[in-house]
Parts: C-alpha cells; sequence; structure tokens
C-alpha cells in the first residue's frame, strides 16, 4: 500500500464520519431535500467525467465521451434545481402564503 | 509549460478543491433547519461552481471543447427542464433517475481510466486497479437499479415485487461472477475481458436486485441506491487521484446509509430482508388477531364525517402514498384551513415510510404550503391520539395496521405503527377494500371507531372541504 493511498484512506474516512455527524442533524421533515441535495453533490463526478472526455486523447471515443458529460452533468443541474424547488416550499406557520401557488 | 509553473497551477486547482469540500460539507450542515436550508443549497452550489471552473483550465480545449458543449449543455438544459416541469409527486422517480445518471457516469470514468492505463501489460498496481472495479461495478449496479426503480416509480412497470423460481440462486451466481472478474482485473490476467464481465454483472444484478421490491419499500432502496452513487463517486476519486471526488462521495455515502438504516427500522427490518424477503403475498388475517376487530366495516357519508371534524377539537391528518397518487395533498391543505377557520386544531403524523421516498410527506404537503410545524413525526405525535377526536387516514395503510402491534403471525408485526386505533373516531379515506403495497389486511378497518369513506381521495377530500364550510 502506497503512502499516498493511505492519504487517500485518511481523507475518505473522515469524510464518512463527517458526513454521520452532519447528517444525522438533519430533521426528517428536510429528507427528501437532504436525499435530493446529497444526489446533486455526487453530480461531482462532472470533475471526473470532464477530466476524462475533454483529454487530447479521450478513451472513451466521441459518444461515449458526450454520453459521461451529459449523464453527470444532468445529475448536477437536475439534483440542484430539485432541491431548490422543494426547499423554497418549506415555511413556518407565521408566514403568508406565496402569490399564485395555493390551490 | 515549466514544470514548476504546472505544479503551482495544480495546487490552485486543489485548494480550489478544498474550497468545494467546505462548501459541500456546509451546505448539508444548513440543511439542519428549514430556515437556513436554502442559503445551504446556494452553498453547495458554488462549491458544484468552483470545482467545475478549477476543472476547466485542466482541460484540453483545443481537441475537445463540442464534448463540453453537447454533453455538459445538453445535460443541463434537460436537467434543469425536467427538474422545473416534474409535478411533486413524481418526485422520488426524479430522484432514481438523477441519481442514476450520476452511477452510470461514475462507472463509465473508471471504465475509461482502466482502457488508458492499458490494463494488466504495464504493473497497473493493485490498489488502482481495485479502485477502477469498485467504482465501475457500484456505479453499475446503482445505475441500472435506479433505473427500474424509475420504471416501477413511473408505474412503467409493475410496483409490485417481482419473483421468480430461483431467484437468490441467479443474484448468487451474478454476485461470483463479479468477484472472480473482479480478481481477474485486479490479478492481470485476461484483465480486459474479466473487466467487463464484472461491469456486465454489475449491471444485471441491478436490474434483478430491484425487481423484487415492492412499493412500499422503496424509501429503503432510494436511500440505498443514493448511498451507492455516493460510494462509486468516492472510488472514482481513488482512481483519478481527486480528493474532492473522495470527500464527496464519501458525504453522500454516509447520509444514503444512515437514510437506509433510518428507513430499515422505521419497518422493523432488516436491510437483508429488505433486499431479499419481497413479501406480496396477500395474507388474509383473521379479523379476531386485534382486539376489538369485529369482521364487519361501517361505511360514512361524507355529511357525518364533516360534522364529525368540525365538532372536534383535535384532528390529526394521517396522509399516505394514497395522498400522492390522487393529488390530494392541496385539497388537503384547503380541508385544514376550513377546519382552523372552525378552530379545529389539525395536525398531521408522517411516519418514516410514508409514501416511495423517505420524507416524501413533508415535501407534498410543504407544496400545498402546510407549515412544517403542523408536520409531526411519528413518536411526537403517537401520544396524542388518544385525545384526538379525529383521527383521518388519506390513503395510507400498512402504516396504520394495528396487527403490527399485536398479531405476531402478521409479517408487518413488530413495525411501528402510528396509533390511529387509540383516536376516539377513525375515518379511513380509501379507494377500495384492496390492501395496501404490502398485500395485507388492516384490521383497523374492523374497529368499532373505525369508518370508511370510500372514493377516489382527492374527490372526497373536496367535498369533505366544501360540507365543512357550508356548516
Amino acid at each position: 500500500m502506497s503512502a499516498h493511498l493511505l492519504t487517500e484512506l485518511t481523507i475518505f474516512i473522515l469524510a464518512v464520519f463527517v458526513g454521520f455527524e452532519v447528517i444525522s442533524k438533519v430533521p426528517t421533515t428536510l429528507h427528501t431535500p437532504l436525499m435530493s441535495a446529497t444526489n446533486a453533490i455526487h453530480g461531482i463526478v462532472l470533475v471526473g467525467a470532464l477530466l476524462v472526455a475533454v483529454v487530447a486523447e479521450p478513451k472513451l471515443g466521441p459518444v461515449l465521451s458526450v454520453v459521461v458529460v451529459f449523464l453527470a452533468s444532468l445529475n448536477v443541474f437536475g439534483g440542484y434545481v430539485v432541491t431548490e424547488r422543494m426547499l423554497s416550499m418549506f415555511r413556518p406557520r407565521e408566514s403568508p402564503p406565496r402569490d399564485g401557488t395555493k390551490r | 509549460m515549466p514544470a514548476e509553473a504546472a505544479s503551482t497551477a495544480q495546487i490552485a486547482i486543489d485548494a480550489a478543491y478544498l474550497v468545494t469540500s467546505v462548501c459541500f460539507i456546509l451546505g448539508l450542515r444548513f440543511l439542519s433547519h428549514p430556515k437556513t436550508a436554502r442559503t445551504g443549497n446556494r452553498i453547495s452550489m458554488l462549491g458544484m461552481a468552483i470545482a467545475l471552473v478549477a476543472t476547466g483550465f485542466l482541460l484540453d480545449w483545443n481537441s475537445a471543447w463540442w464534448v463540453v458543449a453537447v454533453g455538459l449543455g445538453g445535460g443541463a438544459l434537460v436537467g434543469i427542464y425536467s427538474a422545473r416541469a416534474v409535478k411533486m409527486t413524481a418526485m422520488p422517480q426524479m430522484v432514481a433517475i438523477f441519481n442514476g445518471a450520476g452511477g452510470g457516469a461514475a462507472a463509465m470514468v473508471a471504465a475509461a481510466e482502466f482502457l488508458k492505463l492499458g490494463p494488466g501489460a504495464h504493473g497497473i498496481s493493485w490498489d488502482e486497479s481495485l479502485a477502477i472495479v469498485l467504482s465501475s461495478v457500484i456505479g453499475a449496479i446503482s445505475f441500472s437499479g435506479s433505473i427500474i426503480a424509475f420504471l416501477k416509480l413511473q408505474e412503467l412497470m409493475t410496483g409490485r415485487p417481482l419473483t421468480y423460481p430461483g431467484q437468490q440462486f441467479v443474484n448468487g451466481l451474478l454476485a461470483l461472477a463479479i468477484l472472480a472478474g473482479a480478481a481477474l482485473t485486479i490479478a492481470g490476467v485476461d484483465a480486459v475481458p474479466a473487466y467487463f464481465v464484472a461491469l456486465g454483472a454489475a449491471a444485471l444484478l441491478g436490474i434483478l436486485f430491484v425487481l423484487p421490491i415492492g412499493g412500499a419499500d422503496m424509501p429503503v432502496i432510494i436511500s440505498l441506491l443514493n448511498s451507492f452513487t455516493g460510494l462509486a463517486a468516492a472510488m472514482t476519486g481513488f482512481v483519478l487521484g481527486n480528493n474532492v471526488l473522495i470527500i464527496s462521495g464519501a458525504l453522500v455515502g454516509a447520509s444514503g446509509t444512515l437514510l437506509t438504516m433510518l428507513m430499515s427500522k422505521a419497518m422493523n427490518r432488516s436491510i437483508a430482508n429488505v433486499l431479499f424477503g419481497a413479501f406480496g403475498k396477500i395474507v388474509a388475517s383473521p379479523g379476531g388477531s386485534v382486539p376489538g376487530a369485529t369482521g364487519a366495516i361501517r361505511e360514512a357519508t361524507v355529511d357525518d364525517v364533516a360534522t364529525m371534524l368540525a365538532y372536534a377539537k383535535l384532528v390529526i391528518v394521517v396522509p399516505g402514498y394514497g395522498m400522492a397518487v390522487a393529488q390530494a395533498q392541496h385539497s388537503v391543505r384547503e380541508l385544514e384551513v376550513q377546519l382552523e377557520k372552525l378552530g379545529v386544531d389539525v395536525k398531521y403524523a408522517i411516519h418514516p415510510v410514508a409514501g416511495r421516498m423517505p420524507g416524501h410527506m413533508n415535501v407534498l404537503l410543504a407544496e400545498a404550503n402546510v407549515p412544517y410545524t403542523a408536520l409531526y413525526d411519528m413518536d411526537d405525535i403517537n401520544p396524542e391520539f388518544p385525545r384526538a377526536d379525529v383521527a383521518l387516514v388519506i390513503g395510507a395503510n400498512d402504516v396504520t395496521n394495528p396487527a403490527a402491534r399485536s398479531d405476531a403471525s402478521s409479517p408487518i408485526y413488530g413495525m411501528p405503527i402510528l396509533d390511529v386505533d387509540k383516536a376516539h373516531n377513525v375515518v379511513v379515506l380509501k379507494r377500495s377494500m384492496k390492501p395496501g403495497f404490502a398485500g395485507i389486511d388492516n384490521p383497523l378497518y374492523e374497529l368499532p371507531n373505525t369508518m370508511m369513506l370510500f372514493g377516489d381521495a382527492k374527490a372526497s377530500v373536496d367535498k369533505l372541504a366544501s360540507a365543512v364550510k357550508a356548516l
């Protein structure tokens, strides 16, 4: 096992603990937005997609290169917009309902 | 570019990735309260934008700029359009499809890296191959599994569990094929064919392991697939030596795992039981198994129920998947408003696994302007049922089934339920006497304090609201 791998494993394991710690504070009422927010976050794989597809000699061929970037991009943009849409609906009792959204 | 300048650029990019990781963690941290949640999402978006801009400096724009234009642009257009157009009731399948897209992308990135490294031939190290195989296999399972989940939720195929003889055996064989392919890939023996055997078997396993999952178990599976995609992204980070992928993937993996555990705990079942113990058979439980069940049901009229609701002090609404299917959330809100005008206290009782994904009911009711302060978790609301005048059950079934408390022979025995039967009166809105997704009879309907109001949930609630208004 290389020192490099050990560093990466350390980062991974610490991030898992941070993840558990942060996520366990999310109330049940926000569990759907949570899923959708984390969904958008794993869209970070778009970085990986770009790094293998938009290089001098991509190994996937033109069609697959477009497909991999498309899938990851769909994940990022769809994920964030859905989350934003859901979160904009949550409101406490005091605030008046938005115009045009009732019924 | 001189070597020193290149490494400075790389350091700047890595620093940007670190900022992104911090943004993601803060974004999730802000989700701990509905008031700050939107800010959190914005911070997370900002982090994503920073990572993408930084990555832009690593790309070869001359050769493949059009891949970005078509792939990224197309993905953004389709993603934003569908995310805006989708109905709130269709949210679980939307999340499933975005999740699958991420899993598929992770698997493909790993595959591209595998082909680039010249597998087997020139001493690719075991840890690199292991990361590649894990990323590919987990990503592929998540991709094909999410597509089946989407098809089931969209009702393009049956939501009932699909089972066939020898199912576990076939799944076992596929798991073995994945292991064998992975082992050969890592050992460098016929690495390319072995790799694609593992990849193909994983994609097939993803399909076959979601097929036997019934609709009611969907919250568990959606969470599990979410955690898979997170893990796949983290493994891709190991493949590319990219810390932001490792950290983000680990965060998502942890979140998905935590939700999966919460969901299966709320059903009193182990994850293994959800995955392998599809219950789809109708079990006729004799009425006598629950104390007080009479074996006969009582049908109510709209006016009876409206009067009862209007003169109640406390009404607890229990929504379930039926409310989502009928798109009745706005009507329910209207009924709540009418009742509150008469001074009735209206609360909502939300079971953790009501609906098809974690928190499904909360989102639907939020869409209908129900304040989140009126929504109560199971543990908070259960002590209130004994003093509730009416429990109004709208399209919820298994999560209200008292057999889970008293009938040791029931398949859902031991599952924590909402204690609706302890309310003075129970009104169940239901299309027909068909059992719920677990396929189990509900003795709640035969209790002496229960009345049934048959019909489409939305139509029934609309009628109730106008009847209450007329009082």
